[in-house]
């Protein structure tokens, strides 16, 4: 939370000034018994029904300022607390636009998700609920012993013992009760682990007769979770009788001791009755002391948890220059040697030892199964993870001596998920280049092979697509990612498994014409399908992070067993993709 | 809607009545708790006035309604402890029972029901609907009933009391609740902007960071920035707007409260002056006309909590209304020592009446048989599964199992029959032990390690560092996807029903693990009749019959030899695909 605070830097202003005019507001309501104790004493006694009048009058006025004084106070609370959490939205949401590939992994984009949002309301809502009540109600609770002090300090030694009571009550039932509230919500996050269960394992479940057994478990679980909602409820219940009966037999012993003081001549009846008053208002102001300790925990947690996401930096490191380096005939456009990569805490390479050069032009198929390390392999040529030994280089060059910005801008990915965003389809094109001409665009439509289905909608490149473009199908979305791609005329282009929802012919189509339309392109092309990567002029078969063959489809057919092996499993995948129903 | 309401309602009371003689208990001591609440105040009122003024205290008298008051005093704390203790456990065990009803009726569902409805769905009924429902019940027990009895006693007393101060009272105390009501009115488009800004907020949020790797692709950090920045601006100025006056409320009852907190004494003062008033009666009412509010705010807030509640209750009913699997007959035979023919006879099936999938299909399997099923993911194979283990019921015809149609045979026994290694891999959360065992929970440490080692597991689960007491987490994340397929076959492996079905390994598994996970599927179908959702060209070759399988259709079937002769949709696709091998 101490890192997060200058983020209220420039609302110092309010964030003091609201618990200020909240403390005045305070200050008014504890004047209102002594009030009433002056229309009992000097009103009732001397029957003087326009001094009544007067003291209610003043009973309003109090009110009045009171009401002035909150507002004031609500105002500068609300915007120090918006103003805050608007700052550390902007400031937070920057933050994790830089991390790298591999902290967002590591933190999960759901998990980022929750603390932009709900965790940063969160955060909001204690704040704003601090400014405004954490002077005030300490402050009721001992200014209403004061003032019991000013109006009898005997009767006042009976708040002196009270208040001390009270908290320990009131705190002592709250701090055992908030550990066995999260016990209640793992117990219950087991009741969903059960139910989650049985929804996934229906089948085994079935096959292997268990349903009794998992009905007795999940009654099991269930019990538990009872067990321990009514153990907590009987503590918890226990908050409001205490209180009561504590605060009620302390006006009880106030009013005997009182009436001794009355009795003596050194009270009036009226300090009786604004002593009582007194008594009646710190419970109140414990018990919202009490939630607001509650809510400000839990803003804390959640503080807590956004400044984690603070703390990770980003593990690429930009100290490359902006380099728009040419092709150098005769080097490799892109070259790996001997790069071992792993992901961050797995101690298993991902993959180990990859070398390959891939010249200008050249079209580079990469094979394997899933988790064989073709994705990781093409992810290191934008440095979207950077190499745990070895390096990458493009025209001679290591990526990392590169700035990211002119590294990205030679090369075209087109990611696994086909993923577009809400907006006309121009706006999506432009993100491959922002300049980019209606011409240009066009162009890349047609050799994505996307321009007839966009022509036939009828609305150009106004056409609107809706968030991750669920209004389009698989096969549009991935040739509009293509074209995307293409829009910035890479020097790179990099298919990420991205024609997987193209029929054959389609499939066929597009990698001709990014063969002819782009002669100085180099390509890699991503598949699980053999007959994606067969034309490839170079072929790598990964299994298992490991090159397990390089060359042409001929070749490996003869030569590479795995490849073999791939080829002949996809039988029947082929037969799919032959009669693909074209969208 | 409303008819539907009422029918919620009952069905929750039915459930409630079980415990009927503690929702009396509750209620009484409800009754108890509001009623010495409310006269405490009066006790001590009339305390104060004994108190009259120097050299006037009749202590005696006085110390004699303290003690009244300490007992009163003690019998409401008492009264309201058990009150809330007796809410709690009627709540949480109404509760318990509702959502072991609907996980037990989880269990009887049929998988049509299962495969067609997310999961999350489900999920969020069992749990997070039940738990609203809770949360409304408990707040309805506890607050509704003695927030109106508050109310009427509270009017009760002071009608006794002094009819023209109540009548000051009850005319000034909807005020504040109107108010309420007038801000919450003109806030509520204030907050509706905020929750529009807000989700456009969480929206771009949620496309973009969900999409973080594609926006870093194409260096949008900045543009993403500027548009995120524009919408958070706005949600700044309208959260400010929506925050500050709803802030409003409470000052403003606050108020309102004080005018009538004024207005009492005043009346109530001059009413002493004219001696119809105690000064203690006094201080009764001005305790009154500070609490008279607060059951009304509450009610209205249980109200909505209680609308929350049913229609919570509602969707959990729903799912508990869903028509279970169809019993087994009463008559229906045991499956035991299954030859394990099988035979398939004019078997139709389909999903949805709209698209036919299985149509007239004929197969006949001899005991020991392999049956490979070949095509493409997702062009139906598990369809010949479902039915097999009837998870569903064919539409027409029938299947028998050593002669007997498996609908008259018991779903358990039938089942029991069947090994079955599925692709997905799916473990419990538990002990790798537990889950070899969990085809038979009662094997031996011996079985179970023979097992293993049937399956080429034991090495691996050697390995881990617990061993066999090795916890597997929620998704097996510790375990790789060929290891989790060992686990799974070895789970059949400890005891092996005479029929099987196979689904073989895709490219998912490295080259290493594959071949042990081949042998150990060669080890189990010796002399069983075997299903094999096959992907390799020897498994094929050597099956006695091809089930070739496309967008949910049977196309043929034959040997390998005879589907070849017949030179039909297999033969080309074998020529086309394996003749340069």
């Amino acid at each position: 939370m101490k890192d997060l605070l200058k983020y209220l830097h420039s609302y110092k202003k309010e964030s003091v000034l609201a618990p200020a005019f909240k403390m005045l507001e305070a200050c008014f309501e504890l004047l209102i018994p002594l009030v009433v104790k002056q229309i009992i004493d000097v009103g009732i006694a001397s029957g003087d029904k326009g001094y009544i009048l007067k003291m209610g009058g003043v009973l309003v006025g109090l009110g009045l300022i009171g009401l002035a004084a909150s507002l004031t106070a609500q105002y500068f609370a609300a915007k120090a607390a918006v103003g805050f959490s608007t700052a550390l939205r902007n400031d937070l949401f920057y933050h994790i636009n830089h991390l790298s590939y591999k902290e967002i992994d590591q933190i999960g984009t759901s998990t980022l998700i929750t603390r932009m949002t709900s965790d940063v309301n969160q955060v909001q809502t204690g704040l704003n609920l601090f400014l405004r009540l954490f002077l005030r109600s300490p402050f009721i609770v001992f200014g209403a012993m004061i003032m019991a002090f000013t109006v009898d300090v005997r009767s006042a030694m009976v708040f002196v013992v009270v208040i001390p009571i009270l908290s320990i009550v009131v705190f002592g039932i709250m701090i055992v009760s908030m550990p066995l509230y999260k016990k209640v919500q793992r117990q219950l996050d087991r009741v969903l682990l059960s139910t989650k269960e049985n929804l996934e394992g229906v089948r085994v479940i079935r096959a292997f007769n268990r349903q009794d057994d998992e009905i007795r478990k999940f009654e099991g679980e269930n019990d538990l979770l009872v067990g321990i909602q009514v153990f907590v409820g009987k503590i918890s219940a226990l908050m409001n009788p205490v209180t009561y009966v504590i605060i009620n037999g302390a006006i009880l012993i106030l009013v005997w001791t009182a009436g001794k003081q009355v009795y003596v001549g050194s009270l009036t009846q009226g300090a009786v009755v604004a002593l009582v008053n007194y008594m009646s208002q710190i419970l109140v102001e414990l018990i919202k002391l009490a939630n607001l300790i509650i809510n400000i925990s839990k803003a804390l947690a959640c503080a807590g948890r956004i400044q984690t996401v603070f703390q990770e930096t980003s593990s690429i490191s930009e100290n490359g220059k902006a380099k728009n380096g040419k092709t150098v005939p005769g080097t490799a456009k892109v070259e790996f040697c001997g790069v071992d990569f792993c992901y961050g805490g797995t101690e298993e390479p991902s993959l180990e030892g990859i070398s390959f050069q891939a010249y200008q032009g050249e079209t580079i198929g990469i094979i394997g199964g899933t988790g064989s390390g073709k994705t990781s392999l093409v992810n290191l040529i934008p440095r979207f993870y950077d190499v745990s030994k070895g390096s990458v280089r493009i025209d001679g060059e290591d990526v990392r001596d590169y700035s990211l910005k002119s590294l990205r801008d030679k090369i075209g990915v087109v990611p696994q998920r086909a993923v577009l965003f809400a907006g006309t389809l121009r706006e999506n094109m432009k993100w491959g280049k922002k300049e980019a001409s209606d011409e240009e665009i066009y162009h890349a439509l047609d050799l994505a092979q996307a321009r007839e289905f966009v022509d036939s909608k009828g609305e150009g490149l106004e056409l609107f697509i809706t968030q991750e473009g669920k209004n389009l199908s698989g096969g549009q979305r991935q040739r509009l990612t293509i074209a995307r791609a293409l829009v910035r005329d890479p020097e790179i282009l990099i298919m990420d498994d991205s024609a997987s929802a193209l029929d054959f012919a389609t499939d066929a189509r597009l990698r001709k014409a990014i063969k002819e339309g782009t002669k100085d392109m180099t390509v890699f092309l991503v598949s699980q399908r053999a007959a994606t990567v067969r034309n490839a002029d170079t072929i790598i078969v990964l299994d298992d992070g490991k090159i397990a063959g390089i060359g042409k489809h001929r070749e490996l057919l003869r030569s590479c067993d795995v490849y073999r092996e791939i080829c002949l499993s996809q039988l029947s995948e082929e037969e799919v993709a032959r009669d693909e129903r074209e969208e | 809607m409303k008819e539907k309401n009422k029918q919620t309602i009952r069905r929750i009371l039915a459930y409630i009545g079980k415990y009927n003689i503690w929702v009396m208990v509750s209620l009484l001591l409800a009754v108890v708790t509001v009623a010495t609440t409310l006269y405490a105040p009066i006790l001590i009122g009339q305390g104060v006035d004994l108190i009259v003024a120097e050299g006037n205290v009749d202590f005696q008298a006085l110390f004699s309604i303290l003690q009244k008051t300490a007992v009163v005093i003690c019998v409401t704390g008492a009264a309201q402890w058990l009150m809330n203790h007796i809410n709690n456990k009627i709540t949480y065990r109404v509760v318990k029972d509702i959502r072991t009803k609907a996980f037990n009726h989880l269990e009887t569902l049929p998988l049509r029901y299962v495969d067609s409805h997310k999961h999350g769905d489900l999920i969020s009924r069992i749990i997070g609907d039940i738990d609203q429902f809770s949360e409304g019940l408990l707040m309805g027990f506890t607050q509704l009933f003695t927030g109106v009895m508050t109310i009427l006693g509270t009017l009760g007393f002071m009608l006794s009391v002094n009819p023209l101060i109540t009548l000051v009272v009850v005319v000034l105390t909807p005020v504040s609740l109107v108010v309420a009501g007038f801000i919450a009115k003109r806030t509520f488009s204030m907050f509706t902007l905020q929750s529009r800004t807000r989700g456009e907020l969480t929206a771009l949020v949620d496309e973009m960071l969900g999409n973080e790797k594609v926006v870093q692709a194409f260096g949008q950090e900045e543009e993403v920035q500027k548009r995120f920045e524009e919408i958070n601006e706005r949600l700044r100025q309208c959260s400010l707007r929506a925050i500050f006056f709803s802030s409003i409320t409470n000052p403003s009852t606050r108020f309102v409260n004080g005018l009538v907190y004024a207005a009492v004494g005043v009346a109530g003062a001059i009413a002493a002056v004219g001696g119809r008033l105690s000064v203690g009666q006094l201080s009764v009412f001005l305790t009154y006309a500070n609490q008279y509010t607060k059951p009304f705010n509450e009610i209205s807030g249980v109200v909505t909590e209680l609308q929350n509640a049913i229609a919570s209750a509602a969707r959990v009913f729903e799912l508990i209304d869903e028509e279970a699997e169809l019993p087994d007959d009463r008559d229906a035979k045991k499956l035991q020592d299954a030859e394990g023919r099988v035979e398939l006879d004019h078997v139709w099936f389909s999903y949805t009446p709209d698209k036919k999938l299985i149509e007239d299909f004929q197969l006949s399997v001899e005991p020991g048989q392999r049956v490979a099923i070949v095509g493409p993911t997702g062009c139906g194979k598990s369809t010949v599964i479902n039915l097999l283990m009837r998870f569903y019921d064919v539409d027409s015809g029938s299947i028998r199992v050593d002669g007997t149609d498996i609908r008259d045979m018991t779903r358990r026994s039938l089942r029991s029959g069947y090994g079955m290694v599925l692709q997905e891999t799916w473990l419990k959360s538990g002990t790798i032990r537990e889950n070899i065992a969990y085809g038979k929970p009662d094997a031996t440490e011996e079985e179970i390690i023979a097992a293993a080692k049937k399956a080429h597991a034991h090495g691996f689960i050697r390995r881990m560092p617990q061993g066999y007491d090795t916890v597997i987490s929620e998704d097996g994340g510790n375990l790789s996807q060929g290891q989790k397929q060992l686990l799974c076959i070895a789970r059949v492996m400890l005891n092996l029903p005479p029929m099987l079905i196979l689904d073989e390994a895709t490219s998912s598994i490295d080259t290493r693990t594959e071949i042990k996970i081949q042998q150990a599927f060669q080890a189990m179908m010796e002399g069983r009749t075997s299903f094999i959702v096959a992907h390799r060209l020897s498994t094929i070759r050597e099956a006695d019959v091809i089930l070739v399988m496309r967008d949910g259709h049977i196309m043929e079937q034959g040997t390998h030899e005879e589907l070849l002769e017949k030179g039909g949709f297999y033969a080309e696709l074998y020529n086309s695909q394996f003749a340069i091998a």
